[in-house]
């Protein structure tokens, strides 16, 4: 038993946990979704049902860092290759067996004949709800499907309208993140009725190029294609879309959170930017169903440190403070200091701030008057002149000692200002809303990147 | 040779049967080893090498699989980086000096890191020096060892001709024939030295000056001479039953074994004492164990503080096994043809107490001798302790015309420091020839004067 309740309710889909699986190679086949039920999973989405397709090899490939394997991840695969007869017959069993968790059934055709037959068949066989493709960023949207009609908001609107008409069980749409803007098809998806949505799906990619043979990755036979990109380098890209959803003052539809959700941590991020439950893949192909007890245990007990009872406590929680730059506070201060009994003298602070950043950390040996006077045993430890220091935090990130370097607030003793609240006193003061100087100013700044 | 795939072809030899030469790293584990490393600026690793190798830098192209540049990054400064990487007291060296080490983190594995890349390097035939335009400008060398080595590599790439007369048959001195075959087999010694002289380097073995070839002969057809004939034999104890055929030097037996058979030296004997507190000591105890002896005694006149050898081989030694008896010196050797024990004393507080230790292998490791009478009549040359005077930055001696580098100028210390040694003379050697006036130059024909 778990110390806090993490029973979890989106559109009316009940789960034990906020913990599904994504419609996806876990969710192929029945003993998968079984195996994993049996580990403890909340819901599954199963892969993807459609008119019968053929896949290629191979069609995965990740990227790695030295340390660590798979920290981005892509695939070509498409959806089920199985006979939807097949498909049918397990997601029975599946739903049958565990009542209890919310086993949903994703869905990509074409005409509104095809979409009807097979959300009536789904239904039948005992799904909770119904996720719509409209995501897949290889393969199925080169023939209309998937990303094809996540891109375009009438296409959402439509074909989810169809879908709500024959359900009778909550629709959720699964959005693409390969678009300029989530909120356009979020809002169709609202408007045709959906009763949630589910983002991101994978972003299109291209994972590398073996340059042996000249053909990007993964070779597949001569040549290779664009592939759908996930696993823990997406989740930015993610927290970002489903924060603007969240935060979004007409957008009222609850979200299934995914993208590189790789532990209980990551989900937390998710549910505290607004997802109601939270869906994972690339996690499981990588260390399997059996993750789930961390996820489950870790969550619990960090929400009971924090004093959340229901994962409603915790839902949202950061979707208030998920501002728009204009709003931020121009008076806050912060300066890094590096900590001498923690400081191993590798000067990577030092060098970055030099070429990286704003030249404000000097060496020991540095003539200025702000230079500390360091022991012997500092020789090598760098200082940062805190008057110079535009806290960019740079240092703090290279830095790779722990607590070394310290990004410490100072206290202005200004009050809040926010770039939005400066320009509305400078047109007070100005005595006239000169919209051409705002619009101006804030071309300016707009084009001011941190590159 | 398969193309693209790392071929060991070092030939089967007696010394690999039995021992590993310090194993080489896998590309995938010295991968993730370099990955780990933080690329501090100004590295303290570089300063605490004496030859100054750009660690940071190789160790970069580990990590991104640039292995031709790490290995040309490491020869341009130390042409022996396989042996070093191999026979380098790394701890007190580079990995000591990394700042890792003032953190819970393990240092960087410097040293199997550059073996690594520079291994790479005499599979893949690597070669990234060729001799300089010739300068017209003639160099001997006495001695084939690592100084003479590294001496004569700097001065062909800078143009000048290397003529380097060795007494033995074979090169290397005593990282051929002395360092412990478990650290570093003479073979692969052999096929380095190799890959070094492939640039032009003239090595006349079996010829000892004084004695084959006349000192005069030499001053007479070469501009500047290199001394680099290391030390002398082993020192020898004269104690009753010294003559013993089973009681030998440390450096003499290592060598006979480095160039032996297994049908030479037959099957290890049970018992092995070894005599005296420094490296060579040490080596040998842990050379005997590797070996395959059972019970391996060393034997030392003073206290653990006092031993010479480093903190780290003592460690190494106990954990292979090999007894420590401190505050004893040996007496006598015992036995009528064949040896069957050493006859040994205390030499503090129980200085009355005396006792045979069984033994069939006694190997003294109390230092080497100091004299080269054949040297010691070259006019101008100092001598202090039985070694040569040199000034340090350029190793010239004396007498203008002569330099000297390595234990014969040293007193005898690692590898490394007779490379720079070889380094630092070869530029002052060309200095010498090139920017000493048509006088000095000329008098080739006359400076042999009896003084």
């Amino acid at each position: 038993m778990h110390p806090v309740d993490l029973s979890c309710e989106l559109a009316g889909i009940r789960a034990p946990n906020p913990f599904w699986l994504a419609s996806a190679p876990p969710t192929n086949t029945a003993t998968q979704v079984l195996r994993a039920y049996e580990w403890g999973w909340g819901g599954a989405v199963w892969k993807t049902l459609g008119k019968p397709v053929r896949n290629v090899q191979p069609r995965f490939t990740a990227m790695h860092t030295a340390a660590e394997r798979m920290v981005g991840f892509s695939n070509i695969e498409l959806i089920t290759d199985r006979p939807l007869e097949d498909n049918y017959r397990e997601i029975a069993a599946v739903t049958a067996r565990y009542p209890d968790r919310a086993t949903i059934v994703s869905l990509m055709f074409e005409t509104e004949d095809e979409w009807k037959e097979h959300i009536e068949r789904s239904v039948a066989v005992g799904a909770q709800g119904l996720e719509l493709n409209f995501g897949c960023p290889h393969g199925m949207c080169e023939r209309g499907m998937g990303s094809a009609v996540g891109q375009e908001p009438a296409l959402v609107e439509t074909i989810t309208r169809w879908a709500v008409r024959y359900a009778g069980v909550p629709v959720l749409v699964k959005l693409t993140p390969n678009v300029t803007d989530i909120i356009p098809p979020a809002l169709a998806a609202q408007r045709g009725g959906a009763h949630g949505v589910s983002l991101i799906n994978t972003i299109k990619s291209v994972m590398g190029v073996d340059l042996d043979r000249m053909v990007p990755l993964p070779v597949v036979g001569d040549a290779s294609t664009n592939g759908g990109y996930c696993g823990p380098a997406v989740k930015p890209i993610a927290l970002h879309m489903v924060g603007a959803l969240a935060r979004h003052p007409e957008f009222r539809l609850p979200i299934s959170g995914m993208g590189g959700i790789g532990t209980w941590r990551d989900a937390a991020e998710f549910l505290a930017l607004g997802a109601r439950s939270v869906q994972i893949c690339t996690a499981v192909m990588h260390h399997g169903y059996r993750i789930i007890h961390d996820l489950t245990e870790g969550l619990g007990h960090w929400m009971e440190e924090k004093n959340y009872r229901t994962l409603d406590d915790l839902i949202g929680r950061a979707v208030p403070n998920f501002r728009s730059w204009e709003d931020l506070d121009l008076n806050h201060r912060v300066v890094a200091r590096i900590q001498t009994d923690k400081c191993i003298g590798c000067q990577l602070c030092y060098v970055a701030c030099l070429d990286g950043s704003h030249q404000c950390i000097y060496l020991p040996d540095a003539e200025h008057p702000d230079a500390p006077i360091r022991l012997a045993t500092e020789s090598r430890m760098p200082w940062v002149a805190e008057n110079e220091c535009t806290g960019c935090q740079l240092c703090h990130l290279v830095c790779p000692v722990e607590g070394a370097i310290k990004m410490v607030p100072l206290h202005t003793g200004q009050p809040r200002q926010s770039w939005r609240e400066l320009q509305a006193l400078a047109v007070t003061e100005s005595g006239t809303s000169n919209d051409s100087t705002l619009e101006g100013r804030q071309g300016f700044w707009q084009t001011q990147g941190i590159g | 040779m398969e193309c693209g795939k790392p071929t060991m072809t070092m030939p089967e030899t007696w010394e690999n049967t039995i021992f590993d030469g310090g194993a080489d790293l896998s590309a995938s584990a010295a991968g993730l080893e370099a990955s780990r490393c933080l690329q501090c600026l100004d590295a303290p690793c570089i300063q605490a090498c004496p030859t100054l190798i750009d660690i940071p830098r190789f160790i970069k192209g580990i990590a991104t699989g640039n292995l031709k540049g790490a290995a040309r990054t490491i020869a341009e400064a130390n042409i022996f980086g396989l042996a070093c990487g191999k026979v380098c007291p790394t701890e007190v060296l580079c990995e000591g000096a990394c700042v890792y080490n003032l953190t819970e983190s393990q240092p960087i594995a410097i040293g199997r890191l550059q073996s690594f890349a520079s291994a790479a390097a005499l599979d893949q035939q690597w070669q990234f020096f060729t001799g300089g335009a010739p300068s017209g400008y003639r160099v001997a060398l006495i001695g084939a060892g690592p100084a003479s080595l590294a001496c004569a590599h700097a001065l062909r790439r800078l143009g000048h001709e290397t003529v380097i007369y060795e007494a033995s048959a074979r090169g290397g001195g005593l990282l051929t024939d002395g360092v412990a075959a478990y650290k570093y087999p003479s073979n692969r010694a052999l096929r380095e030295i190799d890959a070094i002289t492939a640039i032009g380097i003239d090595v006349r073995y079996n010829v000892q000056i004084g004695r084959d070839l006349a000192l005069e002969a030499l001053e007479r057809g070469f501009d500047a001479v290199f001394l680099g004939v290391g030390l002398g034999a082993d020192r020898l104890l004269q104690l009753p039953g010294a003559s013993l055929l089973q009681v030998k030097g440390a450096l003499d037996w290592l060598e006979r074994f480095k160039q032996g058979s297994k049908m030479s030296l037959g099957e290890p004997p049970a018992r092995a004492v070894v005599i005296g507190g420094g490296n060579t000591a040490i080596d040998a105890s842990r050379h005997l164990k590797a070996w395959g002896v059972e019970a391996v005694h060393l034997v030392y006149r003073r206290g653990e503080e006092s031993l010479s050898a480093y903190r780290h081989e003592v460690a190494a030694a106990r954990q292979a096994g090999v007894t420590f008896h401190f505050y004893v010196e040996p007496v006598a050797f015992e036995g009528e043809g064949c040896l069957t024990g050493v006859q040994l004393r205390g030499t503090k507080g129980n200085k009355d107490a005396s006792w045979t230790l069984a033994a069939d292998l006694v190997l003294l490791a109390i230092g080497q001798h100091r004299i080269h009478t054949e040297l010691s009549q070259i006019p101008g040359i100092e001598w202090a302790e039985g070694c040569i005077v040199v000034d340090r930055q350029t190793g010239q001696t004396g007498n203008p015309r002569y330099f000297a580098g390595g234990d014969c100028a040293n007193g005898g210390k690692e590898v490394v420091d007779a490379v720079a040694d070889g380094k630092r003379a070869a530029l002052g050697i060309h200095t010498y020839l090139t920017q000493s006036d048509r006088q000095q130059t000329n008098q080739r024909e006359t400076l042999h004067a009896p003084c």
